[in-house]
């Protein structure tokens, strides 16, 4: 267990310092000059120059890749050349509130999700199934900003029931930041309800095909004790590796729905950090945000070793 | 000062009929400012946090006439080269340091010489200053300046604490601490901004909220959105095809002010090879475009009738600008006949870069179609404003849909543009006359002279064409109908002297 | 958010070759495709849009870039069935012409990380060692960052336009089909047959045409119609963010980024685009699905 987690680790490590320099030579490459996009409207050529050296844009890329990198080996991710602000001071900020949204749309997509995905499966190849099926594909293949859009205008501007937009701190309003996030979070889980009811579909159908279970039958215990207690059971490792893995994903493809929502989340922060130039920010969001994938990943592949003994002995 | 009178009588009895919990004002912006520091700041929604946070020297009325605020009063000398200054006693910054004429003194040296200071054009003219006595200055010049007041008026006037400011340096917009009605509470980047009513306030008498909330809202339906729910009691930039809406719900108001600014189309006149086409070469290609538009239908169909047309770097109503060139109307023929005479009988193509944003690109497909019929045939390449800002210093453009928020000194819509070598001339516009006149126009004093020197340069422009401006932008405010006392200014900020809301 | 119905990182490609496919007889995949009602419902819904996309010059619509200022933002009456947008141009004849868009957009851009991927995967798979290394670092480390985030900062540094978002899109779903084709290969690699071909000193090149492709292929033509309805959604996403399609020609995307603005006064410019959207994408997932079916010999 241990080799095999190591192994992952060390394997991750060339990952990272390739996403590293990616994520940095993709920010040089952008046209549109950062100093020049902060300096808005009015245009001092003598500060430009300043800022230029204050931020070592004036240096070779590969030295301000290095000065860069030591920074964040540091714990130092730049400041943000929009507000001033430490990187690490912004993701602090941001981290909590794409969590809540990630988490609250996990808890829809759970809710959903699995429910129909063993219902599906236990009533294969009838109409139920073929439903639940087309529902779930329609949950893919909405897209999402446009269920946001319909959804603040249908919830918030024509019935007024929910706000419309933002976001409000738990500490502060437990209720109140629940009701903001509850459009947000129905849009983001949707997509993830339909993935985890087609995965816990599949991975039921597996199940119930196993002697284990027609022994369960065979031995008379009645139908709904089968399937809730031996067969979801069994089906519940991969449900809970794909989950965690999701979960990570979630946290990274809350992209547009926070800017629909002008939720002040990673997602937000980092497309407006590519809008504005702010490299700092770009490039910090996105080396966290691919770091945490590649953890979910190591964490699902553990799990997945630790909870399936086929794979240990091999 | 009848009208601050009014006002105060008005926040007096409002006053009273408020409940004694907290009252918070919330106010929705369009987009999230950048570092909240006077002298680093260039965002327009930057200046609207400042109107509550940072007082400045001198402040104007809705008619662009410079009034007190930290200074009382103030007296220029016999050729224009001093300007002294009576302080406001008894004013402290929000960390307790006392406002007096040394702090005047530091201020004006920060913006002048901090080295990430975005003010030093604007009190270039400034040599030096000398303290008087503890609550006045003088502010010595190297030549007239006619737009110093109007630079103090604005960012350039606003007095940061000294302390603070010699303590965080060029991180002073993290913590900032300044003198105005307000002060700095707490911010998270892109989700608020929120100040707390400062208790020594001068005017504190005025200011009738416990806090007030800056939201970043970038959608303009959110924002209304939010409005109507009850969530925020002001927002800014309300659309202008809301407007109808917005008037007829009894719960809500809408107020508005023409703005300073305008857009236009800029032309790439001598900035580089890309210059090197008819476009960039024959004034007369750009006056046949002028003549294509009908800027009247362009402000009903995209504005709903809220943005005035306009033909000069002043807005029409704007007592600078020059009434003997009207706003042209709409010819077909004329532009056709203009086109042929120039050698495009059959037609020009045209390519405009224009920033990516909704409004922008609505305005310019009703132009490419209403330049079709004249046969030029307009393509648009938008752009994020990041990569068009550069391009455009760069010279990678034959015309830019460009635009600018307005200064209230006429010279600060003109100047920077039009004079060779200005900062913001991306056009490489040049002309020694029209030089000769806006430099004139900034050292002379008499505002009769000034407004010939600027008629004259008009009627040059008019004629060379650098800009074919578009419109002027009218600042649109939506509030709770509960809100009152709001006052509309041509400059866009949100004063909350006098402000108070209803239960 | 992006609707990726491509199975997360680690676990196995959902697509398994099965070495003896090839060996049965067309019809009886066909057959089995056909049986399946939903994946006929994708191909109805797919042909459709590709039917409409085709003939929108032959279709008596407005043109869509045709203005009216008499008519800006007017709700659906005879003259235009589905209303006018913020210059007055037909709702209805916009969606056709954009239909051309977002397909051209979805097929083009899954297109480009075929013709990338492909390759890469089976050189990755093949050789092995090194070349495999690099490869699957790389491909690692594209995964890692997210899809649309990555698109969003290529098309950013493209610059606006369509074509440029079917390139950051392309490049942005990579990736997969390197992953999804290296796998493949390595499997079948192990197959006693491909050893035995080995053996008898068989030339890489004909190993690779006889035995690798054919097995390669069910899978990724699964995973490219798959893939065809994330890339249709991202293109909406950037044109959305005004990364995509220019104006004045018609995109779903940049549709409903217009429409967002006008959402209380004018809510048919934003609903329409959207169940376009829905409706190809919804027949690329079945259509993907029943392909899937069709060719996976493990279910049934």
């Amino acid at each position: 267990m241990l080799a095999f987690l190591l192994r992952r680790i060390v394997i991750a490590i060339p990952t990272v310092i390739l996403i590293s320099i990616f994520v940095f030579g993709l920010q040089k490459l952008l046209p549109g000059d950062p100093i020049l996009a902060m300096a808005g409207e009015e245009r001092d050529p003598q500060v430009i120059e300043f800022l230029r050296e204050k931020y070592r844009m004036n240096d070779p890329v590969w030295v301000q890749y290095i000065t860069w990198i030591k920074g964040v080996v540091t714990g130092d991710l730049g400041i943000s050349l929009r507000t001033n602000q430490p990187v690490t001071e912004l993701i602090a900020q941001k981290l909590p509130v794409t969590i809540q949204l990630a988490l609250m749309a996990l808890v829809f997509a759970l809710v959903i999700g699995i429910p129909a995905g063993i219902l599906s499966a236990v009533k294969k190849g009838t109409i139920t199934d073929y439903i639940a099926n087309v529902v779930a594909l329609s949950g893919l293949s909405i897209p999402n900003f446009w269920l946001g859009i319909m959804l603040i205008l249908l919830v918030a501007v024509n019935w007024q029931l929910l706000p419309a937009s933002g976001y409000v701190p738990p500490s502060d309003d437990l209720w109140l930041s629940i009701k903001t996030m509850l459009m947000p979070a129905f849009v983001l889980g949707t997509a993830l309800a339909a993935t985890l009811m087609r995965h816990t579909r599949s991975a039921m159908l597996g199940v119930l095909k196993s002697d284990y279970v027609r022994t369960a039958r065979a031995k008379g215990l009645n139908e709904r004790r089968v399937i809730l207690k031996h067969a979801f059971r069994n089906a519940l490792t991969p449900i809970v590796t794909l989950t965690a893995l999701l979960f990570g994903e979630l946290i990274a493809g809350a992209v547009l729905t926070e800017q629909i929502f002008t939720i002040p989340g990673f997602g937000k922060l980092v497309v407006d950090a590519v809008f504005n130039r702010d490299y700092a920010v770009v490039q910090g969001i996105v080396l966290i945000t691919a770091m945490g994938f590649i953890v979910m990943n190591i964490l699902a592949d553990a799990a997945y070793y630790v909870l399936n003994p086929r794979l240990r002995k091999q | 000062m009848t009208f601050r009178k009014t006002t105060l009588l008005a926040a007096l009895l409002s006053a009273t009929a408020l409940s004694a919990q907290a009252a918070d004002f919330r106010f929705a912006l369009e987009s999230d400012p950048d570092v909240l520091d006077p002298d680093q700041s260039r965002t327009f929604v930057g200046r609207i946090v400042y109107t509550a946070l940072c007082d400045k020297l001198v402040d104007i009325t809705p008619d662009l006439e410079i009034v007190p605020q930290l200074a009382t009063e103030w007296s220029w000398n016999e050729d224009g080269t001093q300007l002294t200054m009576k302080l406001r006693e008894g004013v402290t910054f929000h960390d307790g340091t006392a406002f007096d004429a040394e702090a005047v003194a530091a201020n004006i040296e920060r913006s002048q010489t901090m080295e990430e200071s975005r003010r030093k054009s604007e009190v270039a003219s400034i040599s030096g200053t000398e303290v008087l006595g503890s609550y006045e200055i003088r502010i010595d010049l190297t030549q007239p300046d006619a737009t110093l007041l109007a630079q103090l008026a604005d960012r350039a006037g606003m007095m940061v604490s000294p302390t603070a400011a010699a303590e965080a340096g060029a991180d002073f917009g993290l913590n900032p601490v300044c003198s105005g009605p307000f002060k700095f509470e707490e911010r998270v980047a892109q989700d608020k901004i929120v100040l707390s009513k400062f208790a020594e306030y001068w005017n504190a008498d005025e200011i009738n909220f416990d806090t007030v909330t800056y939201l970043p809202i970038p959608d303009s339906t959110v924002r209304l959105a939010n409005l109507q729910s009850g969530d925020v009691d002001a927002i800014n930039r309300l659309a202008a095809t809301d407007v109808a809406q917005v008037r007829n719900d009894p719960s809500l108001k809408v107020e508005e002010a023409v703005s300073l600014g305008y857009q236009g189309i800029t032309f790439n006149i001598g900035n580089g090879e890309r210059a090197d086409n008819p476009w960039g070469q024959d004034a007369r290609l750009r006056r046949a475009l002028e003549l294509s538009l009908d800027r009247e239908a362009i402000n009903q169909v995209v504005f709903e009738g809220t943005a005035p047309a306009g033909n000069q770097a002043f807005p029409p109503n704007s007592p600078w600008y020059n009434a003997n060139i009207p706003v042209p109307a709409r010819d077909v023929e004329a532009a056709k006949a203009l086109l042929a005479e120039a050698g495009f009988a059959d037609g020009i193509d045209l390519e405009v870069q224009a920033p990516n944003a909704p409004v922008n690109l609505q305005l310019m497909q009703v132009i490419q179609s209403m330049a079709a019929e004249a046969g030029i045939r307009i393509s648009i390449t938008s752009k994020e404003f990041a990569t068009m800002l550069s391009d455009q210093t760069a010279g990678d453009f034959t015309a830019s849909q460009v635009g600018w928020s307005g200064r209230v000194d006429p010279d600060g819509n003109i100047h920077q543009f039009m004079t060779t070598d200005a900062g913001l001339n991306d056009a490489k516009f040049s002309d020694p006359e029209v030089d000769r006149l806006l430099d004139e126009a900034r050292v002379t004093t008499d505002t009769a002279a000034r407004k010939e020197s600027y008629d004259a340069a008009t009627a040059i422009l008019e004629e060379a064409k650098p800009i074919v401006y578009l419109y002027h932008e009218t600042w649109i405010w939506a509030l709770d109908a509960a809100v009152e006392g709001f006052v509309a200014y041509p400059d866009g900020m949100f004063r909350f002297e006098g402000v108070s809301k209803s239960e | 958010m992006m609707a990726q119905p491509a199975t997360p990182a680690t676990l196995k490609p959902q697509v398994m070759a099965d070495p003896v496919l090839q060996a049965r007889p067309e019809n009886r995949v066909w057959k089995k495709f056909r049986s399946h009602n939903s994946a006929v419902l994708g191909g109805v819904l797919v042909g459709f849009f590709v039917l409409m996309a085709v003939f929108a010059p032959l279709l008596p619509i407005p043109d869509p870039t045709a203005t009216d200022w008499g008519a800006v933002r007017k709700g659906p009456s005879a003259a235009h069935w589905l209303g006018t947008d913020e210059i007055g141009r037909d709702v209805l004849s916009r969606l056709v012409w954009g239909a051309r868009a977002s397909l051209m957009a979805g097929v083009i851009s899954v297109g480009i990380a075929v013709v990338f991927g492909v390759p890469l995967g089976i050189l990755a798979g093949y050789f092995g060692g090194w070349t495999d290394g690099i490869i699957s670092r790389c491909t690692e480390a594209l995964l890692a960052v997210p899809f649309l985030i990555l698109a969003i900062a290529l098309a950013a540094f493209l610059g606006p336009s369509l074509t440029n978002a079917m390139i950051a899109i392309g490049l942005s779903a990579t990736p997969v089909f390197v992953r999804l084709t290296r796998g493949q290969v390595i499997s079948v690699k192990a197959e006693d047959y491909v050893e035995g071909a080995h053996a008898i000193g068989l030339s890489t090149p004909k190993i690779l045409r006889r035995y690798i492709f054919p097995n390669i292929l069910p899978p990724v033509l699964v995973q490219a119609t798959l893939t065809i309805a994330t890339a249709i959604i991202a293109e909406a996403s950037l044109s959305f963010l005004g990364l995509g399609q220019q104006p004045p020609a018609p995109s779903w995307g940049s549709m409903l980024n217009t429409a967002k603005n006008f959402l209380s006064q004018a809510p048919w410019m934003a609903l329409w685009p959207g169940i376009a959207i829905f409706l190809v994408v919804l027949g690329f997932n079945l259509l993907g699905d029943g392909l899937r079916d069709a060719l996976d010999p493990r279910e049934h």
